[in-house]
């Protein structure tokens, strides 16, 4: 299997992910790599996600916040369970 | 790191002891009414540019000083060698020529009144003849890369910008800002989310308190002036959505990426201003909008723009070379003659953070030395000027 990876964590405290690889499928056994540490673990995509993209490393609740970067980067708006899509239809900026 | 503070590379040491890094001989008009007869003139005269703007008539107030800012600025601009200067009237056009002039480099003003477009042309063009025979005889020398003023702004940005290439500038920064360059990073709106970080980056508390107002200040008197529900519109931008950024927070936190670990901005700049406090890095209060914000940071006197991008924003800068880097292996694939440095390395974990800092160094002091950028190549000369309200 290859070593690159298809998604990237930047820190440990995160709850979302970023998909690096064009074309990523639903089911795909992604390798994912937490940056801050390079370590990794494999966890499994609940959909097709363009390269960007985000997917979340848990099931989000509506009222979660989502987390990158160890920061808050907004509120979950609807629930995603764990691989699923992460973007503007679940999450939402709470500034402005 | 190969590259340090006492490195050679060759620049123009300019009247003022400054170095630039790139020999213009720039028409600049005063006001939009003299766009024309600066062009002609560049048109009569080669290796002149214009840099013809929409702005400068019935301005008052701050938005009249940051106009006239930032004139003077980018005739100032080390990477200028001689500059001429046309308006419609005399007042306002010598105001810029002595501002200009203050560097002790050439710099000649003409007005149009009681002198017509084409008296004007004619006179304008001899003397850029003139400044082109100068220009020309210039020869660079052996400049040291501390005396670099190099500045940075991220574009079309996506969540390849934060994992990579705006770690790479941060790396750059935290590498070359102790070797005595000069930095600056701004794009006001775009700290939004990630405020409490800048403020302590800051290399004093009093410094993290007069950025922290000056945040704020932005906050109330343009988001909550002029918002009408949310900026979810505008900021994240479109390409930004696509790109897979989803919030502004998200967004901010990753632009931060920009100035790196370690160092730490010693003073807040107008937008515009030309930094006072020594080397180091700097915080220019400027929109978050690509050739706005590399103009005012131009205007400042800074010499090499290093420009992240993940969705491929494509801006240039007439008189500073701007040197993209892209973490976006779509990007890339699909517009790659618009990178200068590609870091796509990094998402592939066969890259790190610490050597596409080298190599983004390595193309500044080669940009420095006179290679061409892609934007130079492919002729983005975008230069804009910053509003702050309607005319008079």
């Amino acid at each position: 299997m290859s070593n690159i990876p298809q998604l990237l964590v930047h820190d440990h405290k995160d709850n979302v992910g970023v998909v690096v690889v064009e074309g990523l499928k639903a089911g795909t056994e992604m390798l994912c790599v937490v940056t801050a540490d390079n370590s990794s673990f494999r966890m499994k995509s609940a959909d097709d996600v363009p390269i960007g993209h985000k997917i979340a490393l848990k099931d989000l609740k509506t009222g979660d916040t989502a987390v990158k970067y160890g920061e808050d980067i907004g509120k979950i708006v609807a629930d995603v369970g764990a691989g699923g899509h992460v973007h503007v239809h679940n999450l939402k900026t709470k500034r402005w | 790191m190969a590259v340090n503070g006492s490195t050679k590379f060759m620049g123009y040491r300019r009247e003022n002891g400054r170095v630039g890094v790139r020999n213009h001989v720039v028409i600049l008009p005063v006001d939009d009414i003299s766009n024309a007869a600066c062009e002609s003139v560049a048109n009569n005269i080669k290796g002149t540019m214009a840099l013809p703007h929409s702005y400068g008539r019935l301005q008052f107030g701050e938005d009249l000083d940051l106009h006239f800012r930032t004139m003077i600025g980018t005739g100032a601009n080390p990477n200028v060698a001689a500059c001429i200067v046309i308006g419609i009237e005399p007042a306002w056009t010598n105001r810029i020529v002595e501002g200009i002039a203050k560097t002790g480099k050439p710099v000649e003003g003409f007005w149009i009144e009681q002198n017509g477009d084409l008296k004007t042309i004619m006179d304008a063009s001899r003397k850029a003849k003139d400044f082109v025979h100068f220009a020309s005889e210039l020869q660079r020398e052996p400049c040291d890369v501390s005396e670099l003023w190099v500045s940075t702004k991220c574009g079309e940005s996506d969540t390849t910008t934060g994992l990579g290439s705006c770690p790479t500038v941060g790396n750059m920064y935290d590498k070359l800002i102790p070797e005595g360059i000069y930095g600056v990073f701004g794009e006001t709106s775009e700290i939004t989310g990630a405020e409490h970080i800048c403020k302590e980056r800051a290399a004093t508390p009093e410094v993290g308190e007069r950025w922290y107002k000056m945040w704020q200040s932005y906050q109330d008197d343009v988001i909550e002036a002029h918002k009408v529900d949310d900026l979810s519109d505008s900021q994240p931008t479109k390409g930004n959505l696509e790109g897979g950024l989803t919030t502004i927070e998200e967004k901010a936190l990753g632009n931060l990426e920009k100035i790196g670990r370690t160092c730490r901005y010693i003073d807040i700049l107008e937008p515009a201003e030309m930094p006072q406090s020594g080397p180091g890095l700097y915080y220019m209060d400027t929109s978050s909008a690509a050739a706005e914000c590399v103009t005012l940071m131009a205007a400042g006197g800074y010499v090499v723009h290093t420009f992240p991008t993940g969705q491929g924003n494509v801006v240039g800068n007439p008189i500073v070379p701007v040197i993209k880097i892209s973490a976006n292996p779509r990007t890339v694939r699909t517009m790659g003659e618009h990178v200068d440095v590609d870091v796509t390395g990094i998402l592939r974990r066969d890259m790190t953070i610490d050597e596409a800092g080298d190599a983004l160094i390595d193309m500044v002091v080669r940009t420095a030395n006179g290679r061409a950028t892609s934007a130079e190549a492919l002729g983005h000369r975008e230069f804009v000027m910053t509003k702050l309200y309607r005319s008079a």
